[in-house]
């Protein structure tokens, strides 16, 4: 009897993430959820630029590539030409919270019916390392060598606290992935997203507070004691918007 | 039946659009361009189709993306410097090799220029319209029915070869009013894209839109692949209008809304005894290099006339090949040449005005 096995939304190829990252943790949770709720067939993802730019390698449904920061805008276009397609990007802090803000803030104001995975760790994976508009304050990067000072590179954003107080946004989530307890909240978190999709409430995001042992310089194993110590208490989890017992207009 | 009506340039650009099977329009207001967006605005929803008003260019390109990534008809309109933001996304999706149409009626530039008619864009649309190797289809009408018989024109050819299209109008064409025929009596059957993006319910492997390429030769064999396919289009897909070339020693070359004053000019200059005449390139890219070379053997000079400091030239000399002299002559910022201004330079080529 089988009793683990690669769910089928994830294709057989080899993802180039670092060891320890926990990107490979949250792609599953997506493919999980696709299968249980059968959105394969129907979904169209769109990947940012960054980490997880490749991911269109890994998700067996049709994928698109977006421009750095755009994924919220090119789900846009494929669920407004495609109402019914499940439309999904997948997005990490730089693309969301900086280059991508406007496109994050306006998809979510208009309420579209698109969901969107936001991977925090609070740095710029990719590029090697740099300051992300959610690293922490003091948090040493390589474009913050003396670490994050405000008073010159200003504060973090808490994406989750500013949607909430868009009236498109119907669902918004904020989990971490550090632990079994903590991967199976994040679980239902983005099945509750991807089933206000489903029921077209409006915008659902699910921030997921991860790690990148790589650039924080830290094993697999500290740099998610360092998520717990430092980003959590910066980053609380919990549900921060929930319209999804709302009548759809 | 198709009927007869007067129609300003920028409403028929979007009803030709609708005609020819778009139901997806994004855009982001801009002078002067602002009647194509709000007459989409009016139709839309009455048809079943989207109206979206983005946060800005930007997003209003990635929105076509998108929607062209899922197989559809899909338009964005802007004006000179909203294209200059929208540059980006040209660019990947020239790379993912995406159709779609893309409007840009000028203005005069850099940077916030003015808001009078303007080409100062030729360069924009036909040497760099996004970072990277590529090009996209550049179709320049100079009459309101052009406009309208060239976006159904742009949107087959762009799904024949995959790639983004631009008609490059200016504010002219756009706010100027003509009678015009729109509209075909039966629904237009559109081609099956088998590489979209729209859900392969298990019947086919993942489609995958992408420009990223990161293996050097991959990308090189890909761009290359795409060249020879801007090969075939340069072989079989140039446009242009030959007015009076035939015997002219005086030849004009000019797009777009110039051409008409150029037209006039030149029917002056044959009523005067100079043999003049007028090239006309419909597409700018790919440039109608043929019908210049054709026209040589009896020009004695060439003149090109631009509502920009000089950038057609270019495509013209290249296209002579140092076979005869071009001359330039235009107003830029927003200044329309008149046709007495045009006679007068032919005047001066001929000799007759010193």
């Amino acid at each position: 009897m089988v009793v683990f096995e690669k769910p089928k939304a994830l294709t057989d190829a080899q993802t180039h993430y670092c060891p320890g990252c926990t990107h490979g943790i949250i792609h599953r949770l997506v493919a999980e959820c696709m299968d249980e709720l059968s959105l394969e067939g129907k979904a169209v993802g769109v990947a940012p630029v960054g980490c997880s730019v490749m991911a269109y390698d890994y998700f067996g449904c049709d994928m698109i590539q977006a421009p750095h920061g755009r994924a919220p805008a090119v789900a846009t276009g494929v669920k407004r030409a495609k109402p019914d397609a499940f439309v999904f990007t997948y997005q990490g802090d730089g693309d969301l919270a900086a280059i991508g803000t406007a496109e994050t803030v306006h998809a979510a104001t208009r309420g579209e019916n698109i969901t969107i995975i936001f991977v925090n760790n609070a740095i710029y994976g990719m590029t090697g390392g740099q300051m992300a508009p959610t690293s922490l304050p003091n948090q040493i990067t390589q474009t913050t060598p003396y670490g994050r000072d405000v008073n010159t590179a200003g504060y973090p954003i808490r994406v989750c606290e500013m949607l909430s107080t868009l009236d498109g946004v119907a669902y918004a989530e904020r989990v971490a992935v550090d632990c079994v307890k903590n991967v199976n909240k994040a679980k239902k978190a983005i099945k509750k997203a991807f089933q206000t999709q489903i029921d077209k409430k409006g915008l659902s995001i699910i921030e997921v507070v991860s790690s990148c042992p790589t650039n924080w310089g830290l094993s697999p194993n500290d740099a998610l004691q360092w998520l717990r110590d430092n980003m959590l208490p910066y980053y609380p989890l919990g549900v921060y918007k929930d319209k999804t017992g709302e009548e759809v207009k | 039946m198709a009927e007869r009506v007067l129609m300003k340039g920028n409403e028929a650009l979007a009803e030709a659009a609708i005609q020819a099977g778009c139901r997806n329009f994004f855009g982001y207001p801009i002078t002067p361009q602002t009647e194509l967006a709000a007459y989409m605005a009016k139709r839309m929803p009455k048809i079943g189709g989207t109206y979206l008003q983005a946060e800005s260019e930007v997003a209003a390109i990635n929105m076509v993306l998108g929607a062209a990534s899922t197989g559809v008809r899909v338009m964005t309109s802007s004006s000179s410097p909203g294209i200059s933001l929208k540059t980006e996304g040209i660019s990947y999706m020239a790379g993912s090799d995406l159709p779609a149409l893309i409007i840009n009626v000028q203005r005069g530039g850099p940077g916030l220029g003015g808001i009078q008619p303007s080409q100062a864009d030729y360069w924009q649309a036909t040497r760099a319209p996004g970072h990277g190797d590529l090009h996209v289809l550049v179709f320049a009408p100079s009459s309101v029915q052009e406009m309208v018989d060239l976006v159904s024109h742009a949107y087959d050819t762009a799904d024949k070869y995959r790639m983004p299209a631009m008609i490059l109008a200016d504010g002219m064409l756009g706010q100027m009013m003509e009678p015009v025929v729109i509209g075909q009596e039966e629904e237009k059957e559109l081609p099956e894209k088998e590489w979209a993006a729209n859900g392969h319910e298990f019947k086919r492997d993942h489609n995958i839109i992408n420009s990223l390429y990161l293996q050097a030769q991959d990308l090189e064999r890909l761009v290359k692949e795409r060249f020879e396919r801007y090969e075939v289009i340069k072989q079989n897909e140039a446009m242009c209008e030959n007015y009076m070339v035939d015997d002219a020693e005086y030849v004009i070359v000019s797009y777009g809304a110039t051409s008409r004053i150029c037209k006039a000019a030149v029917r002056e200059a044959r009523e005067q005894g100079i043999k003049a005449g007028l090239i006309r390139p419909i597409t700018l890219w790919p440039f109608p290099t043929e019908d210049i070379i054709k026209s040589i053997p009896n020009a004695k000079k060439y003149l090109c006339v631009e509502m920009s400091m000089g950038q057609m030239i270019d495509d013209v000399k290249l296209a002579l090949n140092g076979a005869r002299e071009c001359d330039f002559f235009g107003h830029t910022g927003g200044i329309i040449p008149t046709p007495e201004e045009v006679l007068s330079e032919i005047k001066k080529m001929a000799g007759g005005e010193k």
